[in-house]
């Protein structure tokens, strides 16, 4: 994070070379405020369909403007979808996994980053490549194993094997070889601290960007994921959000509404858009600092 | 083992060594030991029971029945796996290449802002699309593709041009339905990813380039992008994966068999429909490592247009 804060401090220091030249700023900002309105736009209009009557979503020209049905657009969606019920079970996964994966990685990684271990290199590199192998190869013959063991429709299926991730070992490798002196290592050994705790109590404070950004990306991930729980879960009340929207959709007996659709998705949507506006500044932090590490 | 009373017996070598072994290693090995146990269990097996899996006809339910290479086989001759192939490598290719480039030049750019807070909004609103589920914003886009009603074709009509049949006639439209969906989603994560690779970069280079007279345009081709390289290459794997592996927006848009003339129809959903619809698990094995392959071999053509492995 120092690094990333001197670099901007220097080019902070110059800020002649783009006041010199209007003409440049200003297709710059044309250019960054198309972006941005490319970006956001999509999402105006989610909120704004949530709020109008499944009429006025098809009327000619389309509304631009919030409507007043929020509340029932609301009661509806609750009757189609026990929404809370997948809300929770969207948290539930996304959070144990998260907090897993953030241990695990933070565990693998120091141990990559501290130490020296026969077959050290070998095991390293067999991690690293893990990464290439797409998920896509694997959702067969895991979903026989779900199976197998009893878990269709389990969250422990989608919970244990998604407990580890070689991307995040990878990270915080990275991360603590760039940013842990040794030097900490030896001062906690010779205050007595037991070697198995050293990375707990002392070392894991110093860790905060890397397993903020890393914390995002897995519980985004975790959050969006479609595929498997499509695939594992089978009972309205098991299934997570963005499975439990997909039958919004489907409703074979009512047709698409798809103001309810619309509201639905913007229920699903806004904690998580929420969460990331407040937290976003610490991820990019982390995310500059992971990469400069890198 | 932990017995120090029997002094003379042989095995006390053997057992201090064992001891010592695990005071020096003991720590890392436990530390790593997760990610090796869950993968083996769920990474490993998986995989290698598939490879079995792809040598046998298995609807899932009744016994496996050996057939040699007849998946491989049937792979080569089945039309639609060529068809979601070709639609695959389309999508991939047409929403990856501008989309890249885009994100780039957007990350030099949102660098030149100076001023923090305003940088810090404008990332976090390219970045917004990226952390929604893409089921969500399928659903959002979904709207705004409805052939009469839709957003689009509302802007279309009203400056004079004809309306988009996003889902009918030809199947034409769906593919640059899912691409777009899937610039608009990708393009702020990817942005960042360039930005703070950006940002990592010392600016005394560019300092050091100015005074010996290189122009903006020089030194972005002749020292940002070299030294951007590892962050490119890491997007590029990302996107061979992504891309090759594209799920959720056609599922959503386009329905499980693809739309009109099953232009839609990607090497996933392909897949998805094979194993869990038609219940040909060991045909869809056969067709999880020929993605795999495909996966392996455009990531290595990556690497070596990087550069990497000539090197060593």
């Amino acid at each position: 994070m120092a690094i990333g804060k001197t670099a901007r401090e220097q080019t902070g220091k110059e800020p002649s070379a783009t006041a010199k030249i209007p003409l440049r700023s200003i297709v710059l900002w044309a250019l960054v405020t198309l972006g941005i309105l490319f970006s956001a736009f999509p999402f105006y209009w989610m909120f704004v369909l949530a709020t109008q009557t499944a009429q006025k979503v098809f009327s000619f020209p389309p509304p631009l403007w919030f409507g007043a049905e929020a509340l029932s657009n609301y009661r509806e969606v609750l009757e189609v979808i026990p929404f809370w019920r997948n809300f929770m079970n969207s948290a539930v996964i996304s959070v144990t996994q998260t907090a897993l994966v953030l241990l695990f990685s933070a565990m693998g990684g120091y141990a990559f980053a501290m130490y020296d271990f026969p077959g050290k290199r070998q095991l390293f590199v067999f991690m690293l490549a893990t990464m290439m192998i797409p998920g896509i190869v694997q959702v067969v013959p895991w979903f026989m194993m779900m199976r197998w063991l009893g878990w269709v429709n389990d969250f422990k299926g989608l919970i244990i094997p998604g407990a580890v991730s070689a991307f995040g070992v990878f990270w915080m490798r990275q991360y603590i070889e760039g940013s842990v002196p040794h030097e900490l290592l030896d001062a906690a050994r010779i205050d007595g601290c037991p070697e198995f705790t050293i990375l707990f109590r002392v070392v894991i404070s110093l860790l905060k960007p890397a397993l903020g950004a890393l914390g995002i990306m897995t519980f985004m991930g975790s959050w969006n994921n479609f595929m498997q729980p499509l695939i594992l879960l089978r009972e309205t009340s098991r299934f997570t959000l963005p499975v439990a929207l997909s039958l919004l959709k489907g409703d074979p007996y009512r047709g698409t509404n798809y103001a309810v659709l619309m509201a639905g998705t913007a229920m699903a949507v806004l904690p998580i858009l929420t969460v990331f506006v407040f937290s976003a500044k610490r991820f990019m932090a982390g995310l500059t600092a992971g990469a400069i590490k890198g | 083992m932990a017995q120090p009373s029997v002094a003379a017996n042989p095995r006390r070598g053997m057992g201090s060594r064992i001891r010592r072994f695990v005071r020096r290693y003991g720590v890392p090995y436990t530390y790593i030991a997760p990610f090796y146990i869950l993968f083996l269990v769920f990474g490993a097996f998986p995989i290698l029971f598939s490879f079995y899996l792809s040598f046998h006809d298995w609807d899932g339910i009744s016994e496996a029945f050996f057939v040699g290479f007849e998946n491989y086989a049937f792979l080569f001759t089945d039309p639609v796996f060529w068809q979601s192939m070709y639609n695959t490598l389309f999508i991939a290719v047409v929403a990856h290449v501008p989309m890249l480039l885009t994100a780039l030049v957007l990350a030099f750019l949102v660098d030149l802002i100076k001023n923090r807070r305003l940088q810090e909004i404008v990332r976090t609103g390219y970045f917004l699309p990226a952390v929604t589920s893409s089921v969500a914003v399928a659903m959002v886009f979904s709207t705004l593709y409805g052939t009469r009603y839709g957003f689009i074709n509302w802007i279309l009509t009203s400056i004079g041009l004809s309306p988009i049949d996003w889902w009918g006639g030809t199947g034409f439209w769906v593919k640059p339905a899912i691409i777009i969906l899937f610039i608009w989603r990708w393009l702020g994560w990817n942005m960042i990813i360039y930005l703070a690779g950006l940002q990592g970069i010392d600016h005394s280079l560019y300092e050091a380039a100015a005074i010996d007279g290189a122009t903006k345009s020089q030194i972005f081709l002749r020292i940002t992008v070299p030294l951007l390289i590892p962050v490119i290459l890491f997007t590029l794997i990302q996107s061979t994966i992504g891309g090759i592996t594209i799920f959720d927006e056609p599922f959503v848009l386009a329905g499980t068999s693809g739309g009109t003339g099953k232009a839609g129809l990607t090497l996933a959903l392909n897949l998805y429909n094979e194993a869990f619809g038609y219940g040909n698990f060991g045909y869809a094995s056969a067709f999880a490592y020929a993605i795999t392959a495909l996966i392996m071999i455009i990531s290595l053509v990556n690497l070596r247009l990087f550069g990497f492995g000539r090197a060593r």
